[in-house]
């Protein structure tokens, strides 16, 4: 086969890890959020929920977690009575999503604590509630500190998204795999999926840049 | 069985936990080991490829930045089928594990050459004219005047590196390496109970990146850090 | 004197082994311009910062208006206040802070209007009138949508010192307002407080460095050191026949350095 009759279903694969990536990151993002404030509360159960879900998700590998959800799961539904057999897909976007989220978690927390204490005495002297001061004191300043690490976090969701092609989804990495099975050309097949993952991490970072630029504008006009 | 080890699958979930939990911690060595060869490879590379990069000729340096941006910015499973498929179409046959380290290596390497970079950056422009007025050679400046100081500032990333390395090598169980994780899901296969083996895995996981992480942490405040200026 | 609208009963503020305010009894007046100057870590400022509900106390009673602000009346006396409780106190309470503390994410107006509207729950409309009321007040009011960091130092203050009039409080709390500004910049700063000292009934506390301005502005000064009132008195007793030999020496430091 010459090379290019690769490219159609490596395409196809390529399409798949799109979509895996996007709504992984987008998964992580929420969870990021609910859990990095979660970790600043002052509600200890929340905290201890917040903490213990990144804990959890940071200190075990992304693949024991994949293949937990995936084989294990089932059967822990099993012994209490519930049909938890997820499909690859479902299996996957949670994972990836859970992983990436407890990282992000850290993220968000380090960037609403670097925000100031001046402009929190600012708050309590204008008598603005603790939720309040959340939502329009420290995130509006902590949400362009976090981009950077957001853009290294969703290259590394994108990458991650490989794994997925361990659990049978029909990825990318997945692709390859069944192409180089048939062909056993090897060379041509991982030479052109490094290349395209790299080509994928490359406009998303252009991406992600872009988001940066645009919520950069909340810290104020630069003068 | 596996290891020679056999298990026990009549008695409950605490006996079969029990009866695997050897098989599971010889996994854990294969897991450090490869941990820590695939951390020396990416020590070294990463070394080259920041040297290689601080070169002032833009031949050099293009290339070192284009080829570690590709590797940090490719899938670590992706890179290691390469390693295992296409060097062996080059009769080049290495072992599963030798290739599994050399694939943490290749993809760390990327990470580690910032990491020097940064840290050499870091100390301050100052010091090296300083050592530069004092007539230093540039060789005793590097390792008098820069390492020291820098040295101290890299641990703590390289550290949380080493534990990112150790949570990437269940990858390397595609590949055959009988790690942890490719250890547990054997057992799962031919008892059909993956449930008991992949949550002792995540366990065992924590367990040891809390025991690396506080290693680190130790390592780093061990370190001479006096009339260093830090932060 | 009317009846106090401030006043600390033996209060007590310590960092550690180290103790800010000893047993500071202190009491303001309603619409009274007090002043209080002092060497630094003499408590002066410590002194707005609780008041602000910024710093606890560990010991003794403040009042706002005659109740108690860390404190609320529980069923046997004293019990220290709650979240609620701080809130309702602090309606009464403005700042304007040394290091300005505007929004740096928000325009002029809305650094204005966002505390009026989401705190007080006035109306879009309604704040911004107040808004553009005060900043005429403080001759900015053209500067309404400029963000922080395009003004100068004296017009970032006026804004803050516009921010907390907004909420319209009874007492204005000043805390070194200018000590973070170019010398050239300070009178913009001290006109509007002079101004507004003038013609208005609000009690004001200032913390300030500026000792011709306090002569000019306040009703009474007072000298702070090691943690309590060293002395106290109109601004002509004070700066022109102090008392204490540590009033002395530090009048002399301050005007002569």
């Amino acid at each position: 086969m010459p090379w290019f009759d690769y490219l159609k279903p490596l395409a196809d694969g390529a399409w798949i890890t799109v979509q895996l990536t996007v709504f992984s990151t987008i998964l992580g993002a929420l969870l990021s959020f609910i859990f990095g404030i979660g970790k600043l509360s002052d509600n200890w159960a929340i905290r201890a929920v917040s903490i213990a879900y990144i804990e959890i998700f940071r200190g075990t590998s992304l693949l024991v977690q994949l293949f937990w959800l995936y084989f294990a799961l089932p059967i822990a539904g099993d012994a209490i009575g519930l049909d938890l057999r997820l499909p690859p897909v479902v299996a996957g976007v949670a994972a990836l999503g859970l992983n990436i989220g407890a990282y992000g978690a850290e993220v968000v927390r380090g960037a609403i604590q670097a925000v100031t204490p001046s402009q929190y005495e600012a708050a309590t002297a204008l008598n603005f509630t603790r939720r309040q001061t959340l939502w329009k004191i420290s995130l509006p300043q902590a949400i362009p500190e976090m981009m950077p690490s957001f853009g290294n976090l969703a290259v590394q969701n994108l990458k991650d998204t490989a794994l997925a092609s361990l659990i049978s989804l029909g990825d990318l990495a997945f692709r390859a795999e069944q192409l180089r099975n048939y062909t056993q050309d090897s060379t041509t097949i991982y030479t052109i999926v490094l290349l395209m993952y790299f080509g994928m991490a490359l406009v998303l970072t252009a991406m992600m840049r872009v988001l940066e630029a645009s919520v950069g504008r909340w810290r104020g006009a630069r003068s | 069985m596996l290891f020679g080890i056999t298990w026990d699958t009549s008695n409950g979930d605490l006996a079969f936990a029990l009866s695997i939990l050897p098989i599971l911690l010889r996994g854990m060595v294969v897991t450090i080991q490869a941990t820590i060869a695939g951390f020396a490879i990416a020590m070294v590379l990463g070394l080259i490829f920041a040297v290689l990069k601080s070169v002032p000729l833009k031949i050099v340096s293009w290339p070192t930045i284009v080829i570690t941006e590709f590797f940090r910015d490719t899938p670590l499973l992706v890179q290691l089928f390469f390693l295992y498929y296409v060097l062996a179409d080059y009769n080049i046959i290495l072992p599963a594990f030798a290739t599994g380290a050399l694939a943490l290596g290749v993809q760390y390497s990327a990470y580690m050459a910032e990491v020097y970079r940064a840290g050499i950056e870091a100390v301050a422009k100052g010091q090296r004219e300083a050592a530069k007025a004092l007539d230093l050679s540039a060789s005793r400046t590097f390792t008098h005047i820069i390492l020291p100081q820098a040295v101290p500032r890299v641990v703590p990333a390289l550290g949380n590196y080493l534990v990112s390395i150790m949570k990437d090598v269940p990858v390397l169980s595609v590949v055959t390496v009988l790690e942890m994780l490719g250890v547990a899901r054997i057992i799962g296969d031919q008892t059909f109970n993956y449930l008991v083996p992949l949550s002792m895995v995540g366990g065992l996981y924590l367990i040891m990146t809390l025991v690396a992480s506080a290693l680190v942490r130790f390592v780093d405040a061990k370190l001479p850090k006096r009339g260093l200026p830090f932060k | 004197m009317s009846e106090p609208i401030i006043k600390f009963e033996k209060v007590v503020k310590s960092y550690g082994n180290y103790r800010v305010l000893n047993d500071l009894d202190f009491e303001v007046a309603r619409g009274e311009k007090v002043t209080i100057i002092g060497p630094s870590g003499s408590g002066k400022s410590t002194v707005l910062r609780i008041l602000m509900t910024l710093e606890k106390i560990n010991g003794g009673v403040v009042s706002v208006g005659n109740e108690p602000l860390w404190h609320e009346q529980g069923p046997n006396g004293l019990v220290p206040a709650r979240e609620a409780h701080l809130r309702k106190m602090r309606k009464q309470l403005g700042m304007v802070f040394q290091q300005f503390n505007l929004f740096p994410h928000m325009t002029v107006l809305r650094n204005l209007t966002e505390a009026p509207m989401s705190v007080l729950g006035l109306s879009k409309q309604d704040a911004r009138e107040r808004a553009e009321e005060l900043l005429q007040l403080v001759g900015l009011a053209d500067q309404l949508q400029k963000f922080p960091n395009q003004l100068s130092g004296g017009q970032q203050q006026r804004v803050g010192i516009a921010r907390a009039l907004a909420m319209r409080p009874k007492v204005m709390l000043f805390d070194e307002p200018t000590s973070a500004l170019d010398p050239e910049l300070v009178g913009e700063v001290l006109n509007v407080i002079a101004k507004l000292a003038e013609e208005h009934d609000l009690t004001m506390l200032l913390v300030t460095h500026e000792m011709r301005f306090a002569r000019e502005v306040s009703d009474r000064v007072c000298f702070f050191d090691q943690g309590n009132i060293k002395e106290q008195g109109t601004p002509d007793e004070l700066f022109t026949n102090p008392k204490e030999e540590r009033t002395r020496a530090f009048l002399k430091a301050v005007l002569e350095g």
